[in-house]
């Protein structure tokens, strides 16, 4: 069924490995390769730089959105903390920078493991606790690091925050969204190719059965403690990663941004991306960013109405306002996320015009 | 010595408030199940409309009082029977993120008509509540929240022990099948705790507005706080709550005091996590094994 067809239109896999397969066709690998080659060609060289900065914090948004959809949508443990193991990747790689003079390809991944390691230690409680239980383990976990990034001054230099010199790769400085552009999406590009495949292993097929049914997991052999310490530690390295790039794209990081809110935002990012579906965590990071985005230039082009302004209103909460209403409508309408509204356009195309 | 019995006093009371912020977020707890992360802005939501009454509307302070009441208390229907309703049975993230999404909905709502900043409410309470113990001084509305408190958990005891809504409540929250099948309502069940809890939680929104005046952002972080108090005191118990909350209110008092200022908001998570690795279902919490 290999062929260059656009989706097959019934369920003909064979063996195990057609089953595992990535993509059903041809035609879904090509159109793939087709999209990432016209946004590698293109993006860069057409996007004014405001887009290309927004289209980089979506980027690094997504590979911290493919982490948490691990951890959620195929362990089923739910993390209040990522906002702060974001923060501690960022941290780690500045202090790795500028401290110990690392160049950024080391740094970036080395800050990845150690907010891995950080992250199996609020995934401790998950050996005993599941649920709710473990949410609010993992919300005081948020307030614990916040609490430490900022009052251990000697490591962080507190409030103050850091500079991060330039990454520098055999002399090429990367500075700039373009250089940035690169350096993101072709680790977005790696992590997104390595998060599916992991799924694939034994490993990720451990964590979908935790998510299913912890019992019959445990029954069937799989040592959960140990699957979903690995979970936490591998949604964390996302995290981490996601993280130290950001810390070298921003330049200078303090410890403001990495409060309970980011958190929320990436929780959102899963949810209405869609759970446990790879494409959905980078539609979800895309949907909060672009309307982050949005609704600060909106937000801003009401301060300009004359009789808005004039009212005394201040605009900018409606963000806020906003955000929360698009989580609860996702939930209470299309729980599934944008990778189901996808899915739907993509079989309304398939089975036009003799749809049932 | 002064200053230890200082701290203690200041404690107990900065603890009963939590306890009876908690009450509320308890109650939805027992009935439903549901983890409400809109807690803290329902706090504040009830605050600021009784300060619109009271400050804009002229309206005298018990009439506004009994009015907040009556308007959280529809909230609360109208929040279970809009956003909650639909999600029974879901998974429980959905549910959780519901109510962060809503929390998010309501501060920037509050935001938007009330604003930031700090407001304060007119002086309104007897001066005769002041107290004077020897050395200890204790001020006017922490008397007061101390009878609101125990006025409160005295009501809500005889509502639970004996009127009939009560009963099917704490039925459903034993066990929901067994109360459905036995002829309990369990949807009414679930409306009529979230308005209660709405109502409870508005209460208490003012009391901490009368102490601290209001401020969305003060009070939302209130709503976190409650986490570390109902784990300490048991999820779904709610002479837990006020327990747990006076020990989490004297822990922060006593950080604050003798330790560090800056270590006092994270000392209750910092205990949270401890009980929850120790005694996940806290001191009074319903213990239901499940080692998975």
């Amino acid at each position: 069924m290999k062929k260059i067809s656009f989706h097959p239109c019934g369920n003909y896999r064979e063996t195990y490995a057609e089953e595992l397969a990535i993509f059903d066709t041809w035609f879904g690998r090509i159109s793939l390769i087709v999209f990432l080659a016209l946004l590698f060609v293109l993006a860069p060289f057409f996007l004014s730089p405001y887009l290309l900065y927004v289209l980089n914090n979506i980027g690094i948004m997504a590979i911290a959105a493919i982490g948490l959809n691990i951890l959620i949508g195929y362990t089923g443990q739910i993390s209040l903390g990522h906002g702060a193991f974001f923060g501690v990747g960022a941290y780690a790689g500045a202090i790795l920078a500028t401290r110990l003079n690392l160049p950024f390809f080391v740094c970036i991944p080395a800050a990845g493991l150690i907010t891995a390691m950080v992250g199996m230690i609020f995934g401790i409680p998950s050996g005993r606790l599941k649920g709710l239980y473990l949410t609010i383990a993992t919300l005081a976990g948020q307030f614990i690091i916040e609490y430490v990034l900022i009052q251990w001054e000697s490591l962080t230099k507190g409030t103050m925050g850091i500079t991060l010199p330039g990454p520098n790769l055999l002399g090429w400085n990367i500075s700039g969204d373009k250089a940035f552009f690169f350096l993101i999406f072709i680790c977005l590009v790696a992590m997104t190719w390595f998060a599916v495949n992991i799924m694939r292993s034994k490993y990720g097929r451990a964590f979908i059965a935790i998510r299913d049914n912890d019992r019959a997991a445990e029954g069937m052999g799989i040592p959960i403690f140990k699957y979903k310490l690995l979970s936490f530690a591998v949604s964390s390295f996302y995290a981490g990663f996601a993280g130290a790039l950001w810390a070298y794209y921003m330049v200078s990081i303090t410890t403001e941004p990495f409060n309970l809110g980011l958190s929320v935002e990436f929780i959102a990012m899963v949810i209405i991306g869609g759970m446990g579906n790879m494409p959905g965590a980078i539609f979800g990071a895309t949907f909060i960013t672009l309307l982050n985005e949005l609704l600060r230039f909106a937000t801003g082009a009401m301060m300009n109405v004359s009789w808005i302004a004039g009212m005394g209103l201040n605009m900018a909460p409606l963000r806020e306002f906003v955000f929360g209403l698009a989580i609860v409508l996702f939930i209470l309408i299309e729980p599934k996320g944008i990778a189901e509204l996808w899915r739907i356009v993509r079989s309304s195309f398939r089975l036009w015009p003799f749809s049932y | 010595m002064d200053f230890f019995l200082q701290l203690l006093v200041n404690g107990v009371c900065v603890g009963l408030l939590y306890g009876i912020s908690a009450m509320g977020f308890v109650m939805i707890f027992k009935a439903s199940s549901v983890l409400n992360f809109a807690h803290g802005e329902l706090l504040a939501l009830g605050a600021f409309i009784f300060l619109s009454l009271v400050t804009w509307g002229k309206i005298p302070v018990v009439a506004a009082f009994l009015l907040t009441l009556a308007g959280c208390f529809l909230l609360g229907f109208v929040i279970e029977r809009f956003f909650l309703r639909p999600l029974i049975g879901e998974k429980l993230i959905f549910v959780i993120m519901l109510t962060v999404g809503l929390a998010a909905m309501f501060k920037g709502l509050i935001l938007l008509i009330w604003g930031g900043n700090l407001h304060t409410y007119p002086e309104f309470l007897p001066p005769s509540l002041e107290m004077q113990l020897g050395s200890i001084y204790i001020a006017p509305v922490y008397s007061a929240t101390l009878v609101i408190s125990i006025v409160f958990l005295i009501l809500f005891g005889l509502f639970f022990k004996k009127s009939s809504q009560g009963i099917f409540m704490r039925s459903v929250a034993d066990n929901q099948k067994a109360a459905l099948s036995l002829g309990v309502h369990v949807r009414r069940v679930f409306a009529l705790s979230w308005a209660i809890a709405a109502m409870v939680a508005c209460m208490s929104g003012i009391v901490l507005g009368i102490i601290n005046g209001v401020n969305v952002h003060d009070l939302s972080a209130i709503g976190l706080k409650v986490f570390p108090v109902v784990i300490l005191g048991g999820l779904d118990s709610i002479g837990g709550a006020i327990i747990g909350g006076i020990i989490i209110g004297l822990l922060e008092t006593f950080t604050g005091g003798y330790l560090s200022p800056s270590l006092r908001d994270v000392v209750p998570y910092i205990v949270l996590v401890v009980i929850l690795m120790v005694k996940p279902y806290g001191l009074f919490g319903l213990v239901e094994i499940e080692r998975v």
